[in-house]
C-alpha cells in the first residue's frame, strides 16, 4: 500500500510538466473554459491512478519474475552445462530458447502496452473501421517479436548493429513506396509506441543478461540496440498488413465484378 | 448505475486478455524450458490483479480526459489561427515531457558511464552527471524539435515519408562519424523519448489538428507526430557525441 502511494506520486510528478504546459498555455493563449471540464479532470485522475497501479503492479508481479528468468535463461549453465570461458567456440545456435523467448515475451509485452493501445484505439476511430484495434496491436506485436529475436541474434554473434539498422531502413523506404499513402504514417508512429512502460524493463535485463553473460560481449557497449530493434520492426509490419489488407481487398473487388 | 458497472467489468476482461499472453509466456518458460516452480505465486497474482484494474482505469481515463484534451486544444489553437502559440505549445510540451522522463533519466547515467569507460570524458562523478545532463538536454531539445516539424507539416500538408526517409538518411551518414560508443545509446533514445501519458495526447492533438484544418486528412495527416520524437533524438544524441567526443 505504502509502495502504490509511492508509485503514485511518482506519477504525479511525472505528468506535472504536461499539466502545466497544458493549463500554462488554456489560461495564458486560448483563455477559453476547456468544455466538460470536470469530466476531462475526473479523466486525468483516471489516468494518472490507473498508471500508477498498472506499474506497480508489474513491479510486484512481472519485472521480478521476467529479470530472473531474462538471468536464468542466458546463464552458461543453463546453455552449456558448464561456466563458459572466453577461449571458448561460440555458436549461436546454442541460444534458440534466448532466441525464443526474446520473441514471445516482445510480442507478449506489446499486446499489454497502454500507449499502442490508445494509437490503436484512435486509428480504429480516424480510420472507421478500416484498421482494427487488434489487426493493428497484433501487427506491431509481431515486429516487436521479430526485432527482439533479431536483437538477440546480434548480442550473441557480436555483429555491428548500424549494419541491420541500415538495412531495416532500406526496406521501410521500399515499402513506402508500395504502401497505401492513408497508412505510411501510422505506420512510422507504431515505431515509436512500442517500447514504453512495459517492454523496455523486460527486454533491457534480457539484454544486459545477454551481453555480460556471452563470452566477449561487453555490456556497456553490447547491451545497448535491443529498443532500437523493437521500433524498427513494428513499422515494416505494420506497412506489410497494410499491404496484405489492401492486397485481399482489391482482390475481392476484383473477383466480384 | 447499473450500466456502468457492466461496463466496467466488461473492460476489466479486456484488460486481463490484453495480459494473459505475458503471464502465458512466463508459465510456459518457467514450467517447461526452465522446469522450476512458479516463485511467489501469491505476489504475481495481486501485482497482476493491480495491472489489470490499471489498466481498465488508465483506458477509461484515456477517453474521458486526454483524447478530449488533446483535440479540444487542437481546435482551439486552430480556431486561434496563430500558427505561432500552436509550434510554441508543441515545443514546450516535446521539451517539457521528455526531459523529466523517468526511462531517459536511466539512459543518459548509463551513457555517461560508457562514455567515461571510453575515455570521452574525465571519469569523475562530476564530469559524468554533467554529461548526463547535456545528454538529458539534448533529447528534450530533439523532441520538442520534432514536434515543431511535425505540427508544421500537418499545418502545410507535407508529406511525411520524404521527411522521415531525409531524416534516416541523416541518420545514417551521422552513423559513419559518429563515436562508435554512442550509437547504440543513440539508435536507443529514439525509443525511449515517448512515454504513455505524452503518446495519447499527443496523437489526440495531431489528428484534432489534421480534422479542423480544411484540406487535411485526419487518417493521412493527423499521425506521425511520434515518428517525428522517434527520429530526431537519433540525430542529437550523435551530435552530441560527435560534440563533446
Amino acid at each position: 500500500m505504502l509502495n502504490l502511494l509511492h508509485t503514485l506520486s511518482d506519477t504525479i510528478f511525472d505528468v506535472l510538466p504536461i499539466v502545466v504546459i497544458i493549463f500554462g498555455f488554456q489560461f495564458l493563449v486560448i483563455r477559453r473554459q476547456i468544455p466538460h471540464l470536470g469530466r476531462v479532470l475526473l479523466g486525468f485522475v483516471y489516468v494518472l491512478l490507473g498508471l500508477a497501479l498498472f506499474l506497480d503492479g508489474l513491479e510486484i508481479a512481472l519485472f521480478p519474475i521476467g529479470k530472473l528468468m531474462a538471468q536464468q535463461l542466458t546463464d552458461p549453465v543453463f546453455i552449456y552445462g558448464k561456466i563458459a570461458d572466453v577461449a571458448m567456440t561460440l555458436h549461436w545456435q546454442d541460444y534458440m530458447y534466448v532466441y525464443l523467448f526474446a520473441a514471445s515475451i516482445g510480442f507478449a509485452t506489446t499486446i499489454a502496452e497502454p500507449s499502442l493501445l490508445a494509437v490503436a484505439i484512435k486509428a480504429q476511430e480516424v480510420s472507421g473501421g478500416a484498421i482494427g484495434v487488434w489487426g493493428l496491436r497484433i501487427a506491431v506485436a509481431i515486429g516487436v517479436a521479430l526485432g527482439i529475436a533479431l536483437g538477440t541474434f546480434r548480442i550473441v554473434t557480436g555483429t555491428p548493429l548500424h549494419y541491420y539498422i541500415m538495412v531495416g531502413y532500406i526496406i521501410v523506404m521500399l515499402q513506402t513506396i508500395f504502401t497505401p499513402k492513408t497508412i505510411i504514417a501510422l505506420a512510422y508512429d507504431s515505431g515509436g509506441v512500442t517500447t514504453s512502460t512495459v517492454t523496455v524493463p523486460m527486454v533491457a535485463a534480457l539484454g544486459l543478461g545477454l551481453a555480460s553473460t556471452v563470452p566477449g560481449r561487453s555490456p556497456l557497449l553490447d547491451g545497448f540496440g535491443l529498443i532500437a530493434f523493437a521500433s524498427l520492426f513494428p513499422m515494416i509490419t505494420v506497412m506489410g498488413y497494410a499491404q496484405i489488407s489492401h492486397w485481399r481487398a482489391t482482390r475481392a473487388l476484383k473477383k466480384s465484378q | 448505475m447499473k450500466d456502468s458497472l457492466l461496463h466496467f467489468i466488461h473492460s476489466l476482461f479486456e484488460s486481463l486478455r490484453d495480459l494473459l499472453p505475458i503471464l502465458l509466456v512466463i508459465a510456459f518458460f518457467q514450467l517447461v524450458i526452465l522446469q522450476q516452480p512458479i516463485p511467489n505465486l501469491g505476489e504475481l497474482l495481486y501485482g497482476s490483479f493491480l495491472v489489470v484494474l490499471g489498466l481498465t482505469l488508465f483506458v477509461q481515463g484515456l477517453e474521458m480526459g486526454l483524447f478530449p484534451l488533446g483535440e479540444s486544444m487542437a481546435y482551439a489553437f486552430a480556431r486561434k489561427g496563430s500558427v505561432l502559440w500552436l509550434l510554441a505549445f508543441a515545443f514546450a510540451l516535446g521539451f517539457g515531457t521528455t526531459i523529466a522522463e523517468p526511462a531517459l533519466i536511466a539512459v543518459a547515467e548509463e551513457a555517461s558511464k560508457v562514455a567515461a569507460a571510453h575515455g570521452a570524458i574525465e571519469n569523475s562523478l562530476q564530469a559524468m552527471e554533467a554529461y548526463a545532463d547535456g545528454l538529458r538536454y539534448t533529447v528534450a531539445l530533439s523532441v520538442g524539435i520534432a514536434l515543431v516539424i511535425g505540427v508544421l507539416r500537418i499545418v502545410f500538408g507535407w508529406a511525411i515519408q520524404y521527411l522521415i526517409i531525409g531524416g534516416y538518411f541523416g541518420v545514417v551518414v551521422m552513423t559513419a562519424f559518429a563515436p562508435e560508443e554512442i550509437i547504440g545509446i543513440a539508435y536507443d533514445s529514439g525509443g525511449v523519448t515517448t512515454s504513455t501519458i505524452t503518446v495519447p495526447l499527443v496523437t489526440a492533438l495531431g489528428v484534432g489538428l489534421a480534422s479542423s484544418i480544411k484540406g487535411r486528412n485526419p487518417m493521412t495527416d493527423g499521425f506521425g507526430l511520434i515518428a517525428f520524437a522517434s527520429l530526431t533524438p537519433m540525430m542529437f544524441v550523435m551530435g552530441y557525441g560527435m560534440v563533446i567526443g
